[in-house]
């Protein structure tokens, strides 16, 4: 066995066994930590596909940025005796249903794609040739064919941030 | 057996699964958010995979995209939490009814 496949297969068990630990854990400081270990593993998954800034970014950005957000708000709201007893909602019925057709769609999308796009076939060895970095090939093309979505993209932060700042201040006079 | 592109897709299936069942289990607002994140990540292993098994880095634009609305997302839905809490005292999805007449 390859030193890849076994490195995917620990990615991919960490992953799924961190993402339902996420979903399932009482206490939402636990699901919090839960969800760093995943993100971890996605991290992983992106540095055995080559992408090394994404790897880079998924840290900095997700671990470094919005984990830390989720943790300071729920230090910011106490959690209640009652709602660590009743932690799900009561609709099994309802998930049951989209499990099972969520799982029929990609399932069904997926052994078409097999076909279409030979997902099941090895992939080809990258071409020698002009020897360039995965930071270098990924900014030539973010900075020129998608040069308005990034300016807009900057933008989106830009409101995201004056709307979270006006939502969560205290406005005078309110209390 | 070598892992390809298949597997990837198959793990992002499950992580994807996993994510939506959070969101329509939890009671609790911030889990619910962080199985959005979930699915978010499910979409970009996608996007990544096929970057890799297309040779061509604009799925891994599109991710850092992704990551970015991401990133707005929970500004918001975390601000949005913390000014609902402050009128309704709860984080439970099915105790917040106050646009219901």
């Amino acid at each position: 066995m390859q030193l890849d496949s076994i490195l995917f297969y620990l990615f991919a068990v960490q992953i799924l066994f961190s993402a339902l630990m996420t979903i399932t854990r009482r206490n939402v400081v636990h699901s919090a930590v839960w969800l760093i270990g995943a993100l971890l593993g996605v991290a992983g998954i992106y540095l055995l596909q080559g992408a090394e800034f994404l790897a880079g970014v998924q840290v900095i950005v997700y671990i470094g940025g919005i984990m830390v957000l989720f943790l300071f708000v729920i230090m910011l709201v106490p959690i209640s005796e009652e709602s660590k007893q009743r932690r799900f909602a009561s609709q099994k019925w309802v998930v049951l249903a989209v499990i099972v057709v969520l799982t029929g769609q990609l399932g069904y999308f997926f052994s078409k794609g097999s076909g279409e796009f030979r997902i099941a076939d090895p992939t080809p060895p990258p071409e020698i040739g002009v020897v360039t970095t995965n930071t270098e090939q990924v900014a030539q093309v973010l900075f020129s064919e998608y040069l308005l979505p990034f300016e807009l993209a900057s933008i989106l932060l830009l409101v995201a941030m004056i709307g979270a700042i006006v939502m969560a201040k205290v406005r005078p006079g309110a209390e | 057996m070598p892992v390809t592109t298949a597997h990837y897709l198959a793990l992002s299936m499950a992580l994807l699964i996993i994510g939506t069942v959070g969101v329509l289990t939890r009671r609790n607002i911030i889990v619910i958010m962080m199985s959005i994140e979930l699915i978010l990540n499910a979409v970009n292993i996608n996007l990544v995979a096929f970057s890799h098994h297309l040779q061509n880095v604009n799925g891994q634009v599109f991710t850092i995209f992704v990551i970015t609305a991401a990133a707005a997302e929970a500004a918001v839905g975390l601000g949005i939490l913390i000014a609902l809490f402050r009128n309704k005292e709860t984080v439970h999805a099915d105790e917040i009814d106050i646009l219901r007449w």
